[in-house]
């Protein structure tokens, strides 16, 4: 491979990454600084992504019409299309919570986790609502005349870079004052938390969907990377585990760990697709599946050696007046 | 000030608390006394908001705070703390003190974005408080430390702390001496007796070590299968039949 390759190459694996770092910046507002137990990514990974597609592309008509079904096609910006999907996600995070935040959280997880998967079979299943498993396809990509189309993806790393800073920025702030120090407060001790005047369940749900918005976001933004969407993209493993274990990896309430997270691990695995690439014809076959255990293996290694990842949660996190 | 009229609340076929009225009066330190399974922490519990109590009234100043969620009587000004101390063990001490104040113009997310200044301010203000509290209760050299890996009886001391924070009027302790060592025991003693003097907060604790309520309270409550026994000075306690009987069984008479 030529060296202009290769840096096409990594360009590209930190394009997702970098939306990866996205979704693991909304998990640890969820996870990392909540304790919210929120194991279906994927669903909101699925309505961002198909929000933004439905917003920016037109409602096919002629013959199209025949072929693709979508229940509605705005034909709007892109930037249109990230927000919508990050109110959009907002939105029925907040109608789930209503129900689930009253849950503890092993019941929350699974509540979530099915969740996820409903909204993924429904996408499936109901193909008046966006193709069903056919899924969409020519999602708009901005300034794309800029540049000649083999070297768009520069200018979408930027669009991801400004996106992920702003995101980081954004929850920094919040973090670091009293809101961030209520959420901490609920994830050590929930009981004590509300005796101390604070309504846990108001102070849950704002994390949740700020959380999911941040998720939304990451949809949209994976859906205008690759242009082309479908259900199946959406599985818990892709949707949701490797970002568990990218966050898990970098460190849980530590963003700047959310981040480098999301990138070693994703430089793990896309490294083990090539390190399968070199096994005898046999066992490429299973590949695949090595490689999902080798995910698997990776969380228990962290999980037992190094619990608070890369980069722990620095101790003192309320630090405005410093 | 505080008034328990006749509150019953039950666990399945156990009456933890029986019809039980009881009345705390303003500016004193009271004590809630009685053996193991009287109902004293359920009480509490039910004062407090976390159990609903099935019949009865809770009157606060004048207002039935009866079955208000727990962090709407926080903002009566009525804050408690527990038995097995409840603090957040992976924040430091300081940021457990700076929890607790209400209404902080930073909790409201829009504000940490749009308004930082107004943030900040109260943010250093809120910190100088904490600060003088910890320095009141001689934990200002830990200010920094985890609260995880403070001693038994200085979490008790922390979450005296916290309740200063709240400015309460009314601060419920249960069990404020468990596993303090005597020199510590001391300390918090002092530090409870020139709260109640000083800042005219009333207290209402439940306490088995009975040097501690003793010494510390007047009157004295005591409790027992889920009712109020008995009520009167340290000395008429000491001196009650009745109360003697509930703790040791008739067999001693």
């Amino acid at each position: 491979m030529e060296i202009g390759g290769i840096i096409a190459y990594l360009v590209s694996l930190a394009i997702m990454a970098g939306i990866y770092a996205v979704f693991c910046l909304g998990l640890n507002i969820q996870w990392g600084y909540t304790g919210l137990f929120n194991i279906g990514i994927a669903g909101f990974f699925c309505i961002g992504a198909y929000a933004s597609a439905m917003i920016t592309t037109p409602k096919p008509t002629g013959v199209y019409a025949h072929y693709v079904n979508q229940i509605f096609g705005l034909n709007l910006p892109f930037i249109l299309g990230l927000l919508g999907a990050a109110v959009i996600c907002g939105v029925i995070a907040f109608l789930i919570g209503i129900p689930t935040l009253k849950l503890k959280e092993d019941y929350l997880a699974i509540a979530t986790l099915g969740i996820a998967e409903t909204f993924r079979l429904i996408f499936n299943n109901e193909h008046w609502l966006a193709n069903g498993p056919r899924g969409l396809m020519g999602l708009p990509q901005p300034f794309q005349g800029l540049v000649d189309p083999k070297n768009y993806n520069y200018i979408y790393l930027i669009i991801i870079v400004i996106i992920m800073v702003v995101v980081y920025l954004s929850i920094e702030r919040a973090i670091r004052s009293p809101w961030g120090r209520v959420l901490r407060g609920i994830r050590e001790d929930e009981i004590s938390a509300a005796m101390s005047g604070k309504d846990i369940f108001h102070f849950k749900m704002q994390s949740l969907v700020f959380g999911a918005m941040v998720m939304g976001l990451g949809g949209a933004l994976y859906a205008h990377y690759t242009k082309a969407i479908s259900p199946d993209v959406f599985t818990p493993l892709y949707g949701t585990f490797i970002i568990w274990v990218m966050l898990m990896a970098g460190g849980s309430g530590n963003n700047k760990g959310a981040v480098l997270g999301a990138f070693v691990v994703w430089g793990i695995w896309i490294g083990t697709k090539f390190m399968t690439d070199l096994l005898p014809y046999t066992l490429k076959a299973r590949a695949p599946y090595i490689r999902f255990l080798l995910i698997g293996i990776l969380l228990e290694i962290i999980l037992i050696y190094r619990p608070q990842g890369l980069l722990g949660e620095e101790k003192e996190v309320s630090k405005l007046i410093e | 000030m505080l008034k328990i009229e006749e509150v019953v609340k039950s666990f399945g076929g156990l009456t933890a608390v029986c019809e039980c009225s009881l009345e705390v009066s303003e500016g004193a330190i009271t004590g809630l006394i009685g053996p193991n399974g009287a109902g004293k922490t359920t009480l509490f519990n039910v004062i407090t908001g976390h159990y609903k109590p099935e019949r009865g009234r809770i009157i606060f100043q004048g207002e039935d705070i009866n079955g208000l969620a727990p962090h709407k009587i926080f903002q009566r000004k009525i804050y408690r703390t527990f038995q097995i101390t409840r603090e957040f063990s992976q924040m430091t001490v300081i940021e457990n003190l700076m929890f607790v104040p209400e209404g902080q113009v930073g909790e409201r997310i829009w504000n940490t974005w749009f308004r930082p200044s107004a943030v900040w301010k109260q943010e250093k203000a809120i910190h100088e408080k904490a600060i003088e509290v910890l320095e009141f209760v001689e934990l200002i050299d830990l200010k920094d430390e985890y609260a995880g890996s403070l001693s038994g009886g200085q979490k008790k001391l922390l979450e005296l702390a916290k309740s200063l924070m709240a400015d309460p009027k009314m601060v419920l302790l249960d069990e404020p001496g468990a596993g303090v060592n005597p020199t510590l025991m001391r300390k918090l003693i002092a530090n409870i007796r020139k709260l109640c003097e000083e800042k005219k907060i009333t207290f209402f604790l439940i306490e088995h070590d009975m040097d501690l309520v003793m010494s510390l309270c007047n009157p004295v409550i005591v409790m027992s299968e889920g009712k109020k026994l008995a009520e009167g000075t340290p000395e008429e306690i000491k001196k009650d039949e009745r109360v003697l009987e509930a703790y040791l069984g008739g067999q001693y008479r």
